[in-house]
């Protein structure tokens, strides 16, 4: 499947890859902006302005935008992390003009005060909404706790205090600085025709300005911590374990995959075995995540307050064995069938392809076809995994527990 | 658009449905067998629940680590789950580990080992996922609006209570696996690049000698108060409601679809617009369709901060009163560009493709085709979607709220 990189003169990146046999078309615009590139005062904005880009420009009304976008059929939302934003459209081949044109549109926003005043309802129901769900709680606290100051110990909806003083000046300041186009990628899958989806964007974004962008990347954290904080109504106790990881550039990445599947996946690994096959805990899982600059390992579980201490030791041991001892070659084969499988399927509809080819221009600025990440996964080696945990030990986490525990000592001395 | 959909009815009732996909590198199967909750015995509320993880626990000749080692060295992502009528068996890979993977489940639902010593830990997970539900309140309360709308045993949730997870025996798992696990009735649908000839071959040598059982039916009890308010110290106030529809085997089966298009299919739609964006009562608002064969409802749903909890329930319940009064052209011809795309889209999704075949064939005996659908909805007008909400207005409507207050109803 051809690939295709266009650079508009303002700087904005063009990818894609088409697909004559699919019978949609995957828009998506990537811009580099998230949480981590926020200051305290306006902590929440970047979550807060993607629902902004909804709410109209000079040529729609925010009903109007919805309305356009529901009149092709396009299933099309947006989503914020900690270091990107990203919208994105499925449509049918013959909307992609409107596609274009509403998508372009939106990302010049009017971001006017009353519907800034509305939206701000909705965003402080959105955190009340994941304060109620004790796992989401408990992982933004054990992010903060475990980067402390690094910016991506940020949250990403902020809180109801920071969105409730936030002003509709700052946000367009931090609009003004972050949506500039040599900051946004735009990417393209499926039944495109490459010419044509360049002269619609450049009608559409040429006028679009430009400035220098910047973003600290300082190394992650390399102290660990233990925190218990105490939740009446919550009924199961809810615990994070996270460690430094590599980062999405790191050639050790792909066996921070298997790495990590090995130990977390839901079916067959090694904490399947030792927590959710005996019944111990109701979840459980470990899973790796690579950041700009540095990563992280995310180990969870939930279940009954009282064996909390136990099913806590039982995770540690695991992760200190997999650290002495690595992986078998047996796992290290198994899990490269799941990946294959998993990488081939996740690539298989113009959406999955969309944001993959996304990823991987925004983190590495590279084109990698599905056969390049199978050959990377298959030439992963028990060797890798020893350097990787060599680099990046997994055994002394970061634990923050959430529920109705008064007391749990740490598994380890607090340094 | 031409899609080659083959089918066979084994006679031991079984039946084979396969589309094949060239363009795609992967195949996904799903297998419904009729072992649902709605069996479960009184006694034993959450036994087929228990079953569907039991299940993999060993099948054959494999115990259960080499079971799961098998299906993982296959590349499988998978699920077995229990439904309100049907056993569900999904699964997903490589389209080349296909029909080794149909061996390895003929195994699973023919000859699972069903291990006493595997019952405890089972148990255990179900009384976990049980509680860990208290942590979940917005699919609680949809769990409760269930059980108040359908009459037992048709809103059973297949989590079970602890009592009768408790007293489940594993003989009482094996009968059941025995009685109710079986080819009649059953469904097994493949889409994807596979093909067909390979698959029915297969598929006739595993379970071409599977052995029928009789039918087993299940009676319809007294339903449950409407109305109900669940007191919990949360942050939001959980709205859920239903209220009847026709069925997918009714003449207003599409306008039926089309008018819950209409208040919930895009972001323009009218709950979203009205609840959402006009007054920034919730995060999250929606309605959905729900068929089974002979009875539908759309179910609602409203997440919001306590303080507004009533004022979201007046204007949910207003905005579905309103859709009577009238539905504009221009609302019609987004319905319609919504169910074309996602018509389309599906026919990219192998997993989706497997779902929609055998759920046609479950409820209708037959695959709706891509044109026959594609007509349908354009044959919808707005006269047709009104005339059908005022001859199937939201009455009997059951409520159930979760949070610290109750809510009332306008008479």
């Amino acid at each position: 499947m051809p690939f295709h990189h266009t650079v508009l003169p303002n700087g904005l990146t063009l990818i894609g890859e088409s697909n004559p046999q699919a019978r949609s078309v995957a828009l998506g615009f990537f811009v580099k902006t998230g949480a981590r590139d926020e200051t305290p005062e306006v902590s929440g904005v970047t979550h807060f302005l993607e629902h902004m880009i909804f709410k109209g420009t000079p040529r729609r009304t925010a009903l109007q935008v919805n309305e356009d976008f529901d009149r092709i059929g396009a299933n099309y939302n947006a989503y914020t992390s900690e270091e990107n934003t990203v919208f994105h459209a499925s449509i049918l081949p013959e909307y992609l003009p409107q596609a274009v044109d509403i998508l372009a549109d939106i990302l010049r926003p009017s971001l006017r005060e009353e519907d800034f005043d509305m939206e701000k309802k909705v965003i402080i129901e959105e955190i009340g909404m994941y304060d109620d769900q004790p796992m989401w709680a408990t992982y933004d606290v054990a992010k903060q706790t475990f980067f402390g100051d690094h910016p991506l110990g940020k949250s990403v909806l902020g809180t109801k205090e920071s969105i409730g003083q936030l002003q509709c000046a700052q946000m367009r300041d931090y609009f003004q600085r972050r949506y500039v186009s040599s900051n946004i990628v735009v990417v393209a899958t499926g039944r495109i025709e490459w010419p044509d989806l360049v002269r619609m964007i450049e009608t559409h974004c040429a006028p679009w300005p430009d400035q220098p962008t910047q973003r600290a990347l300082p190394p992650g954290p390399k102290t660990r911590a233990f925190k218990l904080i105490q939740k009446p109504t919550v009924h199961q106790e809810h615990c994070f374990l996270l460690s430094q990881g590599p980062d999405a550039k790191s050639p050790l990445r792909y066996a921070a995959e298997i790495l990590a599947t090995a130990i977390g996946d839901d079916t067959g690994s090694r904490i399947y075995w030792a927590l959710i096959d005996p019944g111990l805990v109701e979840a459980a899982d470990f899973s790796v995540h690579e950041y700009a600059g540095t990563g992280a390992y995310y180990g969870y579980f939930c279940g009954e307050p009282d064996s909390t201490t136990p099913c806590l030791d039982i995770y540690l041991n695991l992760l200190r064995e997999v650290q002495k001892d690595g992986l078998t070659e047996a796992e290290i084969r198994t899990t490269k069938s799941k990946l294959a499988s998993r990488i081939v399927r996740g690539n298989e509809r113009p959406m999955g392809r969309m944001q993959a080819l996304g990823f991987q221009w925004t983190y590495l600025g590279q084109y990698r076809t599905v056969d390049d990440d199978l050959a990377s996964i298959d030439s992963v080696t028990s060797d890798h995994i020893r350097e990787l945990l060599d680099v990046h030990p997994i055994d002394e986490p970061t634990i923050v527990a959430l529920g109705p525990l008064e007391k749990m000592t740490a598994p380890y001395n607090e340094s | 658009m031409s899609v080659e959909i083959y089918q066979h009815s084994f006679a031991n009732g079984l039946t084979l449905l396969v589309e094949q996909m060239p363009h795609v590198r992967s195949a996904a199967f799903n297998f419904l067998i009729p072992a649902g909750c709605v069996h479960d015995p009184p006694e034993q509320l959450g036994l087929a629940n228990l079953l569907s993880d039991l299940i993999t626990r060993g099948a054959g000749k494999r115990s259960s680590k080499e079971l799961t080692l098998a299906l993982d060295e296959l590349g499988l992502d998978r699920d077995e789950s229990s439904g309100t009528l049907h056993l569900r068996i999904w699964g997903s890979t490589l389209a080349k580990n296909l029909v080794p993977a149909l061996g390895l489940y003929a195994d699973i639902v023919r000859r699972p080992l069903l291990p006493e010593e595997e019952l405890p830990p089972v148990q255990d997970l179900a009384l976990l996922e049980l509680e860990g539900l208290e942590d979940e309140p917005r699919q609680k309360v949809m769990v409760e609006v269930k059980k108040r709308y359908f009459p037992p045993p048709l809103g059973r949730d297949r989590r079970g209570t602890p009592e009768g997870i408790q007293r489940t025996t594993i003989e009482a798992i094996r009968q059941f696996h025995q009685r109710m696990v079986q080819p009649r009735q059953s469904i097994l649908s493949i889409a994807g690049n596979v093909e067909w000839k390979q698959i029915l071959d297969a598929v006739e040598q595993l379970y071409g000698d599977w052995q029928p059982q009789p039918p087993v039916t299940y009676t319809l009890e007294a339903p449950l108060p409407s109305r109900d308010h669940l007191t919990k110290e949360t942050k939001q106030t959980q709205i859920g409601i239903a209220y009847d529809s026709v069925p997918i085997t009714h003449p207003d089966y599409y306008a039926a679809i089309a008018a819950v298009n209409v208040l919930s299919g895009g972001m323009s739609s009218r709950l979203f617009t009205e609840v959402r964006e006009k007054r920034g009562l919730c995060y999250a608002v929606w309605a959905s369709y729900q068929t089974m064969k002979d009875r539908a409802c759309v179910i609602g749903y409203a997440g919001t901060t306590n303080e507004r909890a009533q004022e979201t329930l007046d204007v949910l319940l207003s905005v579905i009163d309103q859709l009577k009064e009238g539905v504009t052209e221009d609302e019609v011809q987004r319905m319609k560009a919504g169910l074309k795309s996602s018509l389309i889209m599906q026919e990219e999704s192998t997993s989706a493709r497997a779902g929609s075949m055998a759920s046609d064939w479950y409820f209708l005996g037959r695959i709706r085709s891509f044109d026959e659908i594609q007509a349908a909805i354009d044959g919808l007008t707005a006269d047709r979607i009104v005339e059908h909400v005022r001859a199937f207005p939201p009455r009997s409507l059951t409520l159930v709220t979760l949070g610290p207050k109750p809510l009332t109803l306008d008479a």
